[in-house]
């Protein structure tokens, strides 16, 4: 018995919706399976996994400020794919922005104008921006891959940080911990609503995402993006210049990596420490293809990726799940989703016997 | 007909468990967050090791729900919060990193208490804990003054914060005690976890000619270095005797388990206030791990220092103490303060390393 | 004292070196499995689990190369059977590695390893210096010097690489000249695992002989860059690898000496050298555009189904 694939003439629109369900289901299977070998209540385990996040406004609350960088950085990255550059140190181009954004308020701390938050949002961009600026230039000029150079500046960024949380920029009150005063009230970005904490942040997201919708769909710089991912000689006839592309998509990318930076650091922590990311720019990578690279398909696949965490956190608490398990159930559903797409470009058929299938195709 | 009477009564069976969760709650929930996996075999693992003495010790009163390898940025405040919400008594955070987080959060539910370690903001329902590890690193400072042979013993330091900073200098004094000579080299391996990483500073230092390690790393690599390479060695955190039984001296083991006991039954009785508590070996937060693989006169000097600091004869931070540039810090007699001591940034004579501003 | 320090960047370059090699052929194979951490860790809960119940180091080996090798074939299914994205599946792939490593391997937590034991080989080990640095070394090590010109030869003299090659710069053509081109990635992919698993065994039984959670701590996306800085070329793999690890060992050499000559380097800096390097000296080497594209498969983590 084997499996084959047979590619549709066109992608299937059924199946593009039917995917995320039938993976969906497969989940629920795997995740019954999981928590009854445990020892759990099936059922109970995966309402708490999937459901009871979302029934607390609060827990909406904190979806959103999780889902908030995941998207932001994935519609980004999603330009940058698309046109064939691989950039995967939007967690470095993040740490950066976050630092840039908060120069003003660690080095100004008295400093309470309303000028200050816009003016920290722009520089993080511009930071995240620069140091995506890194790789392509080192790619426009010398040539270099940028998956390995984007990479490398990931653990640059991070030791950066390291030593400016421990050094130049420690609360001097802070008995020489390391992270920074709290920034002042008027640099911190606001709450959307009074009934949580989740911050601007999620606008930014929504609104980059929908943005880069339009443009891909219907500028010409979109038909760029497309045309020269999919082969850099076609884009040439077509007269698009590659290395243009190089730096359109990585100070895109970079930029908006940068704005989710100091988006985390002044709406959802308050000051610079040594951590600022549980691994965010590594994730949107996940995100960004889980949303098929789409930037509408990325805003769902970011809530879904930020519920497996809560849901996780719930399962861990509520039924005494150990997080390593809630982890590998994340793979899972990683897996799921990523073969159900499958479905849509092409048609699976079993085959029981094999010889028979050589003949048909003699 | 049947079958469908079968299904309906197993799903009465599953819903009837998923309402169950409700009836335990005559029971208190006191509840920890760990920065780490509670397996990481060294800081979390010691906390996690502390909750399961404290759910034995009260079994019939409370149960202690734990989230692990929480991160220690954005995510902690929410996972502090869905603690809180989940009616939660007395919450637990167990690192440093956790400290802005916590204040949020007890700020928002007044009537939880909330525990911070190793920080220093409380509240009137926030109190910090701390232990008094350089009271271990003093003695382990001396043990090693008395076992080396070169006088140079090898430190391999995470971050330059002030607990890791105290440390090194309570070392470099209990040793400096017993060989006023002694000296201290560093390495800083700039992170709590990494095998690799740590054991390539061990055997770094190793290399350099130091003949005695002991570390401020949460992982048993370093200790198995020295045990193949023939030193002696401290371990970290607990008890690392498996990792080298022929090269740990004494470990300083992390025994939370006393602290959290006693200040979870003040929580049960309603005198729990809130406290910015330093605890040492005299109240068993910590303790030493048996004083093996040296003579017998040695073992006597340790097992007397401890004794003279769990009864207050000794603190190890007294003068007369210099700085590293041989300027005066402590007159003689003179005790440092709690304060000075938990912002540590600077080293003492004796520390041959520059410390990292 | 060099010979010591030679003998530390050894063992901490060993690893990166086995796992890039792994990669290397997946990708030459035009398959990108960005899920080597995850294998990673895999071969090194295997191997340690295997050698504490059999207490045979050797079999421990084996355990990791199996561990590594299985856990690959799941990314295989997704990607060449089922069509998944690459990129996505192997860091999928990574995070359910970490995770099912973290879960299998609770119980051995703090449990003291079995080390793998030196191998001196007799008369070679009497030369002064290399004998003792390169001959009386473990066998992972010997494996690993062993791949290099193994893989070296079979890429680019033996005929089955040769048709690799052409899967991976055209997956359609190699199709159109009757290659097997989904059972050879299936064999690259395992291949890629089944080194990244003997990696995770070296960590868990030569490195530092334990096991605990997350203990690759990042070795396996070091690997993943060595393969793109090596241009896809074994022996310059050998070198890339060599040199981060000398670097990561001598920084710590240079923080001591630093110290005794009073000098205050910030740690943050001597730790970044090693990425820094490999950038600079992948600056270096790909300035010249035209040996990168030859040795590029051209239809890398690009998908592939027959068409018939």
């Amino acid at each position: 018995m084997r499996i084959e694939l047979q590619k549709r003439a066109n992608t299937s629109m059924l199946f593009s919706l039917l995917s995320p369900l039938l993976a969906l289901a497969l989940t629920l299977i795997a995740g019954a399976i999981m928590f009854g070998l445990l020892g759990k209540s099936p059922l109970n385990s995966l309402y708490i996994y999937f459901v009871e996040p979302l029934l607390d406004v609060w827990s909406l609350h904190e979806l959103a400020i999780k889902a908030a960088p995941l998207i932001l950085i994935a519609v980004g990255l999603s330009v940058c794919f698309r046109s064939n550059n691989w950039n995967i140190g939007a967690e470095g181009q993040f740490t950066i922005g976050a630092i840039t954004g908060s120069i003003l308020p660690v080095l100004n701390p008295e400093w309470h104008s309303p000028l200050i938050l816009p003016l920290m949002l722009v520089m993080g961009m511009i930071g995240g921006a620069l140091y995506a600026g890194i790789p392509a230039l080192l790619k426009t000029r010398f040539n270099t891959n940028e998956i390995l150079t984007s990479l490398m500046l990931v653990y640059i960024a991070q030791l950066f940080l390291d030593w400016l949380v421990r050094g130049p920029w420690r609360d001097p009150q802070g008995y020489n911990f390391p992270q920074t005063k709290s920034f002042q009230p008027e640099a911190v970005l606001p709450e959307i609503l009074d009934s949580g904490r989740a911050h601007l942040g999620i606008v930014f997201a929504l609104i980059a995402a929908v943005a880069l919708w339009f443009m891909m769909r219907f500028m010409l710089k979109g038909f760029q993006v497309s045309v020269l991912g999919q082969s850099e000689r076609a884009g040439r006839f077509a007269g698009f210049s590659a290395r243009r592309m190089v730096w359109f998509s990585m100070l895109l990318s970079g930029s908006l990596a940068g704005l989710a930076g100091i988006s985390e650091v002044s709406g959802s922590i308050g000051h610079v420490q040594p951590v600022i990311s549980p691994g965010y720019g590594f994730t949107a990578i996940i995100v960004a293809f889980l949303g098929r690279l789409n930037p509408l398909g990325i805003i769902a696949s970011g809530f879904v990726l930020a519920l497996t965490y809560l849901g996780g956190e719930a399962a861990q608490l509520s039924l005494g799940i150990s997080d390593k398990v809630s982890r590998v159930f994340q793979g899972l559903i990683l897996f799921f989703v990523l073969s159900c797409d499958t479905l849509i470009h092409y048609r699976i058929r079993l085959i029981v016997n094999p010889s028979a299938a050589q003949e048909g195709k003699s | 007909m049947k079958k469908l009477i079968i299904a309906l009564a197993a799903t009465a069976a599953v819903l009837g468990g998923f309402a169950g969760s409700a009836s335990a709650q005559e029971k208190k929930k006191i509840c920890f967050i760990y920065v780490g996996s509670k397996t990481d075999g060294g800081w979390t693992q010691a906390h996690d090791i502390g909750r399961q003495a404290l759910q034995k010790a009260l079994d019939d009163k409370i149960e202690t729900p734990f989230l692990e390898s929480v991160p220690e940025g954005p995510d902690a405040e929410r996972a502090i919060e869905r603690m809180a919400r989940s009616g939660c008594a007395l919450i637990y955070t167990t690192s440093f990193g956790f400290m802005d987080a916590t204040v949020k959060v007890a700020a928002k539910f007044p009537n939880v208490k909330f525990e911070h370690a190793t920080g220093f903001k409380a509240a009137e329902n926030l109190s910090t804990y701390n232990s008094r590890f350089y009271e271990g690193r003093y003695i382990q400072g001396q043990i090693a003054a008395k076992m080396s042979k070169k006088g140079v013993a090898g430190y391999i330091a995470s971050f330059p914060i002030p607990e890791v900073v105290m440390g090194i200098n309570a070392f470099e004094l209990g040793a400096k005690s017993v060989n006023p000579e002694f000296k201290l080299k560093v390495v800083w391996a700039n992170t709590w976890f990494d095998p690799g990483k740590e054991a390539d500073a061990a055997k770094a230092l190793i290399d350099q000619g130091v003949d005695i390690l002991t570390q401020h790393t949460d992982t048993t690599a370093p200790m198995q270095v020295a045990a193949e390479r023939g030193i002696l060695a401290f371990g970290q955190a607990s008890d690392m005797i498996a990792a080298g039984p022929k090269t740990q001296l004494t470990a300083i083991v992390d025994t939370w388990g006393a602290y959290y006991i006693k200040r979870t039954k003040a929580v049960l009785d309603g005198s729990w206030k809130s406290e910015q508590i330093w605890d040492g070996l005299k109240d068993g937060i910590l303790t030493m791990a048996p004083y093996t693989n040296m003579p017998d006169d040695v073992k006597a000097m340790a097992e007397e220092t401890e004794a003279k600091i769990k009864s207050g004869e000794l603190h190890p931070f007294t003068g007369p103490i210099n700085k590293q540039d041989g300027s005066e810090w402590l007159k003689a007699g003179e005790k440092a303060e709690d304060g000075v001591l938990l912002g540590m940034n600077f080293y003492i004579e004796g520390v041959d390393d520059k410390l990292p501003k | 004292m060099f010979e010591a320090i030679l003998l530390t960047v050894i063992t901490a370059s060993t690893p990166l070196v086995i796992a890039a090699l792994g990669e290397l052929v997946t990708e030459r194979s035009g398959v990108l499995n960005l899920g080597v951490e995850g294998m990673m860790i895999m071969g090194a809960v295997a191997a340690f689990a295997t050698a504490q119940l059999t207490g045979s180091a050797y079999l421990g080996i084996l355990g990791g190369i199996i561990g590594g090798g299985i856990f690959s074939l799941l990314f295989g299914f997704l990607t060449l059977t089922l069509v998944a994205n690459q990129v996505a599946t192997g860091l999928a792939l990574t995070i359910l590695g970490l995770g099912l490593s973290g879960q299998l391997g609770e119980a051995f937590v703090g449990m003291p390893g079995v080390r793998l034991q030196p191998i001196v080989i007799p008369l070679l080990s009497d030369i002064p210096f290399f004998g003792r640095v390169l001959f009386s070394q473990d066998l992972i090590f010997y494996m690993s010097v062993a791949l290099v010109f193994g893989i070296s030869w079979f890429l680019f003299k033996s005929r089955a690489g040769l048709k690799m090659r052409a899967i991976g710069d055209s997956h359609g053509s190699a199709h159109a000249l009757g290659i097997n081109v989904v059972r050879t990635r299936y064999l690259a992919v395992l291949f890629g695992g089944a080194c990244a698993g003997l990696a995770g065994a070296q960590l868990s039984l030569v490195y530092t002989p334990q096991w605990v959670e997350n203990m690759t701590a990042g070795r396996g996306w070091i690997a993943l860059a060595l393969v793109v800085f090596a241009s896809w070329r074994p022996l310059r793999v050998l070198a890339g690898g060599y040199l981060f690890g000398a670097v990561g060992i001598g920084q710590l050499h240079a923080q001591l000496l630093a110290q005794s000559g009073g000098i205050a380097i910030p740690s943050q800096l001597l730790s970044a050298l090693p990425y820094v390097a490999t950038i600079v000296v992948l600056i270096i080497i790909s300035h010249n555009r035209r040996t990168t594209l030859i040795n590029t498969p051209a239809s890398l983590g690009k998908p592939f189904v027959p068409d018939r």
